[in-house]
């Protein structure tokens, strides 16, 4: 008897393993190269305790203003804080701000989307036209009128830029609802007697859940920039907490003194978690749209 | 006691209700299928024959409305049932194998999760195991390999998908098959290949199948009952013998005509001129009289009635009411 070989894979064809990322030409080098910063600086902040040389809110642990030399390798700042420290530990807030905020767009965001899109008419005008209307707010301006209303703290900050990107979640969502519903395997589902809910939830979303990874990780980038920037006015966490946009504050107002060293690698920080952020994003939505697989 | 036709439709009239106006898809349309027999649907696009495909699971797609008639399943008309009701019919007791295999199934799930989605709508208590064991005899049945039921959809080919579908359409025993043009989207020797085994499981499953398409010789020697549609309007109705044999209608005829036959010494094909009439502003009285080479004046003016031809041959059309003694004329 013939025996038929076949190639099984382990995991859901979404999910590309890192062997085959390679293999994918420019966009699964896109998404390796973004993953590493990610994950390096994730790391970096995580391990911030044991391997910052000094601790990052410790005031007068050297000269005060110093540029970078052999003791302090990027200097420090005007209260004689150690910069390098400061590097190491002061993405935390910003990380944890952006992973927070994505969630809480994909809690409201998705279902909100998948139900008024698939129930359609009135229901559907109403949350596209309370979405679009938020959608047309500059992002930034509407995070800093919510995150004055509501208040500091890293969960308050994940609220307002939640809020800012929510509508991305929901357009996308409904986009892809409308169109899945369309088509035969939608219809095929309903003519086997499977429940709206069940159409919904098992034929649906698994369809829609790819490009919501996307938007997520684009929206990682989003999230970090409008975190930095409310810090940045003082609508982030206490300053006693080190935080890259703090440094950015506190680099600003010592750079007609010529110590540029305090905002500009606090700076480079940012927009390397940004850039990575990006990269991934980039390279993901390459990698999963299935019209470019092979 | 006469036991009961499984399908029974009776006077049904179907709308497409749009902005622009009324468009009549299916026109008091009635006709009776037996277990276990195989009925032909034919008709051009927009001959209203996929919108009655769909009315038997009640699935219309809006705007389309069932606004006369009756469809007895077993004796229980489905248009009196609720939605919950409805539901256990589709799938469970009539099956649908849709046109265009390559998109049917869910690219993100595994062949098995369609099949035990499938089964366990409508035997929830039926274990994931026993599930799958079904779902293998369902593949084996369609010439699938059973191991191959860990696979995605894009891993197969389109007539592997449509033998899927088949499979999927077979897992739950059900007493009706609706196959809407189930080979379309694939090449002639699969074609063939397909309809084949649609017939070979309705001996073995004994299930009733009806089988729509554009294509008349596909039908022909494959189903025990044809009906021809034209623009909403049953045209013709007969076994597929008396059909082939005895055209009643001139669109059969023409239709008959344009199918390629090696033995006949003329070569060139012969086509029915014209296209459908546009149904959102019928004309009076016969809608196909405008491409009808038999047309009379009266043809213009009012709808011919359904005659029976001959006993079990339903032709609608003057030429066979005025004619009694073509009838039976072979």
């Amino acid at each position: 008897m013939q025996k038929v070989e076949t190639k099984r894979r382990i995991f859901p064809s979404f999910i590309p393993n890192l062997t085959s990322l390679t293999r994918r030409g420019l966009a699964g080098w896109i998404t390796i190269i973004g993953a590493t910063i990610v994950l390096s600086i994730m790391l970096m902040t995580l391990l911030a305790p044991w391997i910052s040389p000094h601790n990052p809110a410790e005031i007068n642990v050297g000269p005060l203003s110093s540029p970078p030399n052999s003791q302090f390798p990027l200097g420090t700042n005007h209260l004689g804080q150690d910069m390098l420290s400061r590097i190491i530990s002061g993405g935390s807030v910003m990380i944890q701000v952006a992973v927070l905020s994505v969630f809480f767009c994909l809690l409201v965001g998705l279902p909100i989307g998948l139900l008024a899109s698939y129930a359609g008419g009135i229901i559907d005008k109403v949350f596209s036209l309370v979405m679009d209307s938020l959608y047309a707010f500059p992002g930034m301006v509407l995070a800093i009128a919510i995150a004055a209303m509501i208040g500091t703290g890293v969960v308050n900050m994940a609220l307002s830029i939640a809020v800012v990107y929510v509508p991305s979640y929901f357009r996308i969502v409904r986009s892809q609802v409308l169109t899945i519903k369309e088509l035969p395997y939608a219809e095929a589902a309903l003519a086997t007697g499977a429940k709206g809910r069940s159409i919904l939830l098992r034929y649906i979303l698994p369809n829609v859940v790819p490009s919501v990874v996307v938007v997520a990780t684009v929206n990682f980038a989003d999230a970090i920039l409008t975190a930095a920037g409310l810090t940045f006015i003082g609508l982030g966490v206490e300053k006693s907490i080190p935080d890259w946009g703090w440094d950015l504050t506190d680099g600003r107002a010592l750079l007609p003194s010529g110590a540029w060293w305090v905002i500009t690698f606090p700076g480079i920080m940012i927009v390397l978690l940004a850039l990575g952020f990006t990269l991934m994003g980039e390279g993901l939505s390459e990698l999963l749209n299935p019209r470019l697989e092979q | 006691m006469v036991q009961l036709p499984l399908l029974e439709v009776d006077s049904l009239t179907i709308d497409y209700q749009t902005r622009r106006g009324n468009i009549r898809a299916v026109n008091n349309l009635s006709f009776t299928l037996e277990r276990g027999e195989t009925l032909g649907l034919v008709g051009e696009s927009g001959s209203g024959k996929s919108t009655l495909g769909l009315s038997i699971i009640r699935l219309v797609p809006p705007p389309g409305v069932i606004v006369n008639g009756h469809i007895r399943l077993d004796g229980t008309d489905i248009l009196t049932l609720s939605e919950e009701e409805m539901r256990f019919i589709r799938g469970k007791k009539v099956a649908f194998v849709f046109q265009d295999p390559m998109t049917s199934l869910s690219p993100v799930k595994k062949v098995e999760a369609h099949f035990v989605e499938l089964i366990r709508t409508h035997e929830p208590n039926i274990s994931e195991r026993e599930a799958l064991e079904r779902a293998k005899k369902a593949l084996n049945d369609v010439g699938i390999l059973p191991e191959r039921i860990d696979d995605y959809p894009h891993q197969f080919s389109g007539g592997m998908r449509q033998r899927i579908m088949i499979a999927l359409a077979i897992a739950l025993n059900p007493d009706l098959v609706i196959a809407d043009e189930p080979t379309t989207a694939l090449d002639v020797i699969v074609q063939a290949k397909i309809l084949d085994l649609l017939k070979s499981l309705r001996d073995t499953y004994g299930m009733a199948l009806i089988l729509i398409t554009h294509d008349l010789s596909i039908v022909l020697e494959r189903c025990d009952k044809i009906i021809v549609m034209y623009a909403g309007n049953l045209v013709e109705y007969a076994t597929s013998m008396e059909l082939h044999k005895n055209p009643g209608h001139p669109y059969t005829k023409g239709l008959l005509q344009s199918i390629p036959n090696i033995e006949l010494a003329e070569q060139k094909l012969k086509a029915i001129p014209g296209s459908p009439p546009n149904l959102l502003n019928p004309q009076k009285g016969c809608h196909f009289w405008p491409r009808c080479s038999y047309a009379e004046e009266k043809c213009h003016m009012e709808g011919p009635p359904v005659v029976e031809f001959s006993p079990g041959h339903f032709v609608r059309c003057f030429r066979e009411a005025h004619s009694p003694e073509r009838s039976h004329k072979r």
